[in-house]
């Protein structure tokens, strides 16, 4: 008979080991699947995890891409991860996302077609404001009545979209796009364009925010008072309350963090990658974000690594659907099953387990 | 604007039909809940049940098998939930937002080529003598088998948790884990079958949606009902009663936009079509600042992993 047994600890070195762990699991389970609708599994696998880095002939494009899809992964999820840790279940980073490309892209529109060096910072505080006033509405509501943020944050994802889509269709957009729904295309004003720092790496300003966002979070964490108290919030909500922590400061800091941070990764996109406002801009970075945190351990570093596998598994998907003809949903798949077998393999980091009969059985 | 367009007869029958997806999916849930578990994965149990439903209804041509086997395929999503949780003692809320993700990655690989089909669907079911009741009849009492089904559902899962001993044991490990497993009721096993119910609920639904209210497979269809569905059984108090009530009022705001929208409401299409989730909202605030306490009615192990130590 089986049994689990409680660590009095977390293992550490099972914390490191559960994430690969899930990655080789999804690996084999990922490639009976293909196998299943009639693709190689080897192939596929090669396809999603290998191609995109070191194929001759398509890494030159897709290698760029990675820091791309990666940097809104790790801004969103470094902001998630601090609400998790203190037990505040922020799903609707998706709509602040959204919120905070609208909000940016808004502010420096009005301002067209000026020209200075102000308005990309301008747009970037904007976004930051528009993610952030999107995530107080489920903190204050929290704080205020007590009202479930799990439900409401991810309702006013629903809201945000519809939002977007008047938007793109009506006030944001372009006076000269012939009619076309879609703003202005961001990218290509010189004054709000966020283009490559260094040439051909990916590397734009929001990256380079998304790392800086991963060493703030690691100092907070482990070196602020305030970090502390978030970790202890979450872990012992009761002592929390008796040593002096305010619950309803830490869920406006948690939510309103996240709320910037997914907001500046929203801008950032709009004027970088994406350049436009437009209906389909939401693509979801919002909420494979989660599975990024969890697959970071909610640990900043941990984060970092989950975001560029994360982005590793968009590219080569996208890669397998162009070659190997695999649905793209298929990948979306995939990341559920990673965060399924992550979730699953996470026992082993809180439980031993032991052979032989439990003590009831006597 | 012809608000005269609008037949009231048609509207509340309309009504009936949209929402019997989100009063299968949420009464489901409600009993998930009352066993202390809490399974946000509703939307992708619903989707899923969507798709498989529709994918068995045209390839055999029977509705009611499809539903059938979306029932199944929503349970047997939810054991995957139920294992990772209750087993491996995983968090509720991470693995619920799992199923989803991959309930709506399943659903639309197993979808693709079915997209744009037109399948058949459920058969009106006229209840003698009383759907040729005038006004009324045609109201409540000419429409298909599933309907009457989820208010049968809804009726029986009400006395089920109100008078009979399973329903008890049900509550009890909802209430207080500990005590029950003290007690020698069998926690995990409780736990489980109540998820599978669950799943099976919302896999009807789910095919209600893609067999009877749409009728056709789209990708990503159930766009937040699942998760309205969780706002429903927080707004019914934990209640099959109200769970009805807060479907049918649900159902009344879409079908009412529609109807807005279909009678020539030009301005502000996309305000019509937030309003659901905007009303979803100051409905939650309005029960939980209702409330001395601040969740009066949740099962008090709601959530709580269980982890039999003695």
């Amino acid at each position: 008979m089986i049994r689990l047994e409680k660590r009095p600890q977390p293992s550490k070195a099972w914390t490191v080991a559960t994430p690969i762990l899930a990655v080789i699991l999804t690996m084999i389970f990922g490639g009976i699947m293909f196998g299943l609708i009639g693709t190689s599994p080897v192939e596929a696998i090669r396809t999603i995890f290998w191609d995109p880095l070191f194929h001759p002939q398509f890494a030159g494009f897709s290698r760029p891409q990675l820091l791309v899809k990666a940097g809104p992964l790790i801004l969103i999820a470094i902001g998630l991860s601090i609400g998790f840790r203190a037990g505040i279940w922020n799903i609707g980073a998706e709509g602040q996302y959204i919120m905070g490309a609208i909000c940016g892209a808004g502010a420096g529109l009005a301002l067209y077609p000026m020209e200075s060096a102000l308005i990309l910072p301008l747009m970037i505080v904007a976004g930051a404001l528009g993610g952030w006033a999107w995530a107080m509405i489920p903190a204050l509501l929290k704080v205020r009545f007590g009202t479930n943020e799990i439900l409401v944050s991810l309702m006013l994802v629903y809201v945000a979209e519809n939002i977007l889509a008047s938007v793109s269709s009506g006030l944001l957009r372009n006076p000269e796009g012939m009619g076309f729904p879609g703003s202005r295309n961001l990218s290509q004003w010189s004054s709000s364009q966020n283009l490559e720092l260094i040439p051909n790496t990916g590397m734009h300003l929001g990256v380079l925010t998304a790392f800086i966002a991963v060493i703030l979070a690691y100092v907070l964490l482990t070196r602020h008072i305030q970090g502390y108290n978030i970790r202890l919030t979450g872990e012992a909500p009761r002592a929390a309350k008796f040593s002096g922590v305010s619950p309803a400061r830490t869920i406006l800091f948690c939510l309103g963090l996240a709320g910037a941070l997914a907001g500046m990764a929203g801008l950032f996109e709009v004027t970088g990658p994406a350049g436009q406002v437009s209906i389909d801009f939401g693509s979801g970075y919002g909420f494979t974000a989660i599975i990024v945190a969890f697959l970071g351990r909610l640990h900043p570093v941990g984060i970092l690594l989950a975001g560029l596998l994360m982005a590793l598994t968009y590219i080569g998907g996208e890669l397998a659907q162009l070659m190997l003809g695999v649905p793209g949903a298929s990948i979306q798949l995939f990341q559920g099953m990673l965060l399924f077998f992550l979730l699953g393999v996470d026992v082993l980091t809180n439980y031993r387990v032991r052979w032989g009969t439990s003590e009831v059985a006597r | 604007m012809d608000l005269s367009s609008i037949n009231p007869i048609l509207l509340v029958a309309s009504i009936m039909v949209s929402a019997t997806p989100i009063l299968l999916a949420a009464i489901g849930e409600m009993v998930v809940e009352k066993s202390g578990v809490l399974n946000l994965g509703v939307e992708g149990m619903m989707i899923t049940g969507a798709v498989i439903g529709f994918i068995v209804a045209i390839n055999t041509g029977a509705p009611l098998l499809g539903f059938a086997t979306a029932a199944i395929a929503g349970a047997v999503l939810s054991l995957a939930f139920g294992v990772l949780t209750q087993v491996f003692l995983s968090n509720q809320v991470a693995t619920g937002l799992g199923l989803t993700l991959v309930g709506l990655g399943l659903s639309s690989l197993l979808g693709k080529p079915y997209e744009g089909q037109k399948t058949v669907t459920l058969p009106k079911l006229d209840i003698p003598i009383l759907s040729d009741l005038p006004v009324v009849g045609r109201m409540l009492f000419s429409h298909d088998i599933m309907v009457y089904l989820s208010l049968c559902i809804v009726v029986a899962v009400w006395a089920f948790l109100k008078y009979t001993r399973a329903g008890l044991i049900l509550r009890a490990v909802g209430e207080s884990h500990e005590s029950a497993h003290a007690l020698g009721y069998k926690v995990i096993r409780v736990r489980l079958l109540a998820i599978m119910f669950g799943g099976a609920c919302a896999g009807l639904g789910g095919a209600y949606l893609s067999l009877v209210r749409v009728p056709q497979w789209t990708e990503g269809m159930t766009a937040g009902a699942g998760w309205i569905a969780l706002a429903i059984v927080v707004f019914a108090s934990w209640r099959a009663g109200r769970v009805l009530v807060g479907a049918y009022l649900f159902g009344g705001i879409t079908v009412l936009q529609l109807n807005l929208q279909a009678a020539g409401l030009t301005w502000g299409v996309q305000y019509l079509s937030m309003s659901p989730y905007l009303i979803t909202i100051l409905v939650l605030v309005f029960i939980s600042s209702n409330r001395s306490g601040s969740s009066h009615d949740a099962p008090a192990n709601l959530g709580q992993t269980f982890h039999a130590t003695r």
